[in-house]
């Protein structure tokens, strides 16, 4: 655990490097660099953009919580993106939302206690004819159904469970 | 000077100002929500339209400029419905228990939509609960009551240079709160108030101790001492309808036994007790080179603020406790000694007109053996709060003084109460224990007054003084960060976190605009012109604590009491 944070301290520095100009035009581009190389925005990393661009905590909080994109937990070892695109809505994507926070137990944005599940919505994932579609860990699952849905998760919970043995 | 013809009367305006002001210097009252009287207008809320007759368009009057010829129409229809439909829109997501809420009576949502008639819920349905921030020992935060005008970031930012808060989420989402939604008692508020004083309705209000206080009354095997800060006796007033610049301190320490408190101090005692230590303090610094600037310790707000953000100055800020604490240390040693109390059966309460007192109080640094020196701080609201509950009806009591043996004060220990007061106070003893004489004249002019910065070039003896007075952090930002690119010119900084001082402090009855602060700020300088005890060296009181207690200023017997020290605070800034 240590050594992952050492890590993204280190990667932290060299993105802020990266944009050597401490402009605050740069604040939405370091935060999504920040956030594909550490996975989320966490604390420190906030504070770190914060000195460095002269900006409060509270104010790069606010810029980033106004987006959709950005996540303030680090993801799960199962990251679930439910696309609610137009296509997926029609298809009823609102319902497979809801059906994915019943089982997991977060919320969008949120990473379950265990470090298992975490959750993201997304606007289009351009997989329209497999309408509605969620995507665990970069594979699609197609025409998500409650049934389906339960199952999957009870895969990866059983598949866990046998790994921890 | 430009014309303007508004419902029909022809009224003159200057080149440059807003529509606002110029309605406003002539008696048209045109409502606001986002408008603040100090800062740019952001044109957020459009509570403020009103009609341009030829165009029919509606514009908003605190963000455009007036033209000379303009025909403006401040009532019309069109006026009134969108007013109107904007407060509905607000109520429209807004709990409907204005029956409990703290802000009740004194919260401009509800007298905008009163004045306009909104007399039903004309859409939607109150939002769900959120849950409240109670983690603050100063400041409670209820997102379910805030329609999101932004004064309080602005206040937080841009007066205060802390921006402890900011707004969260977007679109129906969106709240105001520190980062990563933590609660305010890890953010990097200050709890200075002032949040409080600009927010329209009840989404902020003081962490409130009136039941732990009415408890403490109530119980007989309590001892039960109060103190009142300097700048309460000449607001409290206003918290019974009283025009503003009232000084009531009397009547407040005939309402305080009414209530059933022991004993009356008055920390304006401390406060000259304060000046005894500090002035010495400052001659020491001078005379064995420490480090100076020296800056004042009285304000806690500011305290945290620089434990944050500039913990590099900590050896500047003067080691003297404020005259609150200094209070609470004498109170439960020597007082509790000297009457053969037990100081774990006192209880000592003071009224401050301020809410980071509340969370001063329970510093670990403020008490002896887990024992804190003072147990409840009360605002000046609160006290207006429970005076009411009890049925003490303020004015129609009869002036008493306060209890011996902290109940003397001089003027300059009751001037701290306003932003310049801490200094002049310093400068009329330090130029006594300098020369051994009296300043001919004890008014300092140039230290008064509402502005943000003030400064000084004295010639106390052989010393060049340079002095400065700052209020509002954002303000105090400034200056240290001039001492920290290099500025050498000052001896001595008083900063107060409100802007104006502690009449103008995160406590104070509500619904004060820049004048009512000049008035309350008039109300002490008369205080100081009238009374014949002007320098805190001068109060016999504090002499005798001296002779009796004390020993000397900076003694052993003060290390212990009257000082103190702070450190760096890891918060996310
Ligand atoms: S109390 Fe002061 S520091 Fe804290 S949030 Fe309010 S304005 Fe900011
Ligand atoms: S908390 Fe009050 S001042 Fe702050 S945005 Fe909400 S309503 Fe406005
Ligand atoms: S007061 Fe003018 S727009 Fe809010």
């Amino acid at each position: 655990m240590p050594t992952e944070e050492v890590t993204n301290a280190e990667e932290i520095e060299q993105i802020l490097a990266d944009h050597a100009g401490r402009s605050r035009d740069d604040l939405i581009p370091i935060l999504q660099e920040i956030q594909d190389t550490c996975g989320y925005l966490s604390r420190e990393a906030v504070t770190s953009v914060g000195r460095y661009l002269n900006l409060p905590a509270s104010k790069i909080y606010g810029v980033a919580t106004f987006y959709n994109q950005f996540r303030f937990e680090p993801l799960g070892r199962y990251h679930i993106q439910v696309c609610r695109g137009t296509a997926c809505h029609v298809k009823g994507s609102a319902g497979v939302m809801d059906m994915v926070i019943n089982e997991i137990g977060v919320q969008p944005g949120q990473t379950s206690r265990d470090r298992l599940f975490s959750l993201e919505v997304v606007a289009c994932m351009g997989a329209c004819g497999l309408a509605p579609v969620i995507c665990v860990n970069g594979e699609f699952h197609a025409k998500m159904t409650p049934r389906k849905l339960a199952q999957l998760v009870a895969e990866i919970r059983q598949k866990e469970s046998s790994n921890a043995e | 000077m430009i014309t303007l013809k508004v419902d029909n009367r022809t009224i003159e305006a200057n080149e440059g100002e807003t529509i606002l002001s110029a309605l406003n210097r002539h008696g048209i009252h045109v409502p606001t929500l986002c408008h603040m009287e100090e800062l740019p207008p952001t044109g957020a809320c459009r509570m403020c339209v009103v009609e341009q007759e030829d165009t029919a368009r509606l514009i908003t009057a605190c963000s455009h400029p007036v033209a000379d010829g303009m025909v403006l129409s401040t009532h019309s229809p069109k006026v009134l419905g969108a007013r109107r439909m904007i407060v509905e829109l607000l109520l429209s997501s807004h709990p409907d228990d204005c029956l409990y809420c703290s802000r009740s009576g004194k919260c401009d949502l509800q007298q905008l939509a009163e004045g306009l008639g909104v007399r039903r819920r004309a859409a939607g349905e109150p939002a769900p609960s959120t849950p409240m921030d109670v983690s603050g020992p100063s400041i409670i935060r209820d997102p379910s009551k805030c329609i999101l005008c932004g004064k309080c970031v602005r206040t937080c930012e841009e007066i205060q240079g802390v921006s402890a808060i900011d707004f969260v989420g977007r679109g129906s989402k969106a709240t105001v709160a520190p980062a990563f939604d933590e609660g305010l008692n890890v953010s990097s508020c200050i709890n200075c108030g002032q949040c409080i004083i600009v927010c329209p309705t009840g989404a902020l209000s003081e962490h409130s101790y009136l039941d732990e206080v009415a408890a403490a009354l109530a119980d007989p095997e309590t001892f039960v001492v109060v103190q009142h800060a300097p700048a309460v006796s000449v607001t409290l007033a206003e918290e019974f309808g009283a025009r503003t610049g009232k000084d009531v301190d009397g009547q407040m320490v005939a309402a305080l036994r009414r209530l059933g408190f022991d004993r009356v101090f008055d920390t304006s005692f401390t406060a000259d007790l304060t000046i005894m230590e500090e002035a010495s303090e400052l001659a020491h610094r001078v005379a064995t080179g420490g480090r100076l600037p020296m800056l004042t310790s009285c304000s806690p707000g500011w305290i945290k603020f620089v434990e944050q953000f500039y913990p590099d100055f900590m050896e500047n800020l003067s080691t003297c406790k404020s005259p609150q604490q200094m209070m609470g240390a004498i109170i439960k040693s020597f007082f509790a000694e000297r009457e053969g109390i037990d100081k774990r059966k006192i209880v000592s309460v003071s009224i401050m007109p301020c809410t980071a007192k509340k969370f001063e109080c329970q510093r670990p640094e403020m008490g002896r053996e887990y024992i804190p020196d003072v147990d409840y701080v009360l605002t000046t609201r609160e006290l207006g709060r429970l005076l009411r509950m009890y049925g003490v009806m303020l004015p129609s009591l009869e002036p008493e003084q306060a209890d011996n043996p902290f109940g003397e004060r001089s003027t300059a220990g009751k001037i701290f109460g306003a932003s310049g007061g801490v200094m002049e106070a310093a400068v009329r003893t330090a130029h006594f224990l300098l020369t051994g004489k009296e300043m001919d004249e004890p008014q300092i002019r140039p230290l008064r007054g509402l502005k943000g910065v003030k400064s000084l070039k004295a010639r106390i003896g052989d010393l060049e003084v340079g002095a400065a007075v700052v209020s509002g952090l954002g303000n105090a930002r400034a200056i240290l960060d001039e001492v920290r690119g290099g500025r050498d010119d000052l001896h001595f900084i008083e900063v107060m976190t409100c802007p104006g001082g502690c009449i103008a402090g995160g406590g104070q009855p509500l619904g004060a605009d820049l004048s009512a602060i000049r008035a309350r700020m008039k109300a002490l300088y008369k205080i100081d012109r009238s009374e014949p005890i002007r320098t805190s060296h001068s109060n016999t009181s504090v002499k005798r604590l001296y002779e009796e207690f004390l020993g000397e200023p900076l003694g052993h017997k003060s290390h212990e009491l009257l000082h103190t020290h702070y450190g760096k605070r890891e918060v996310m800034t």
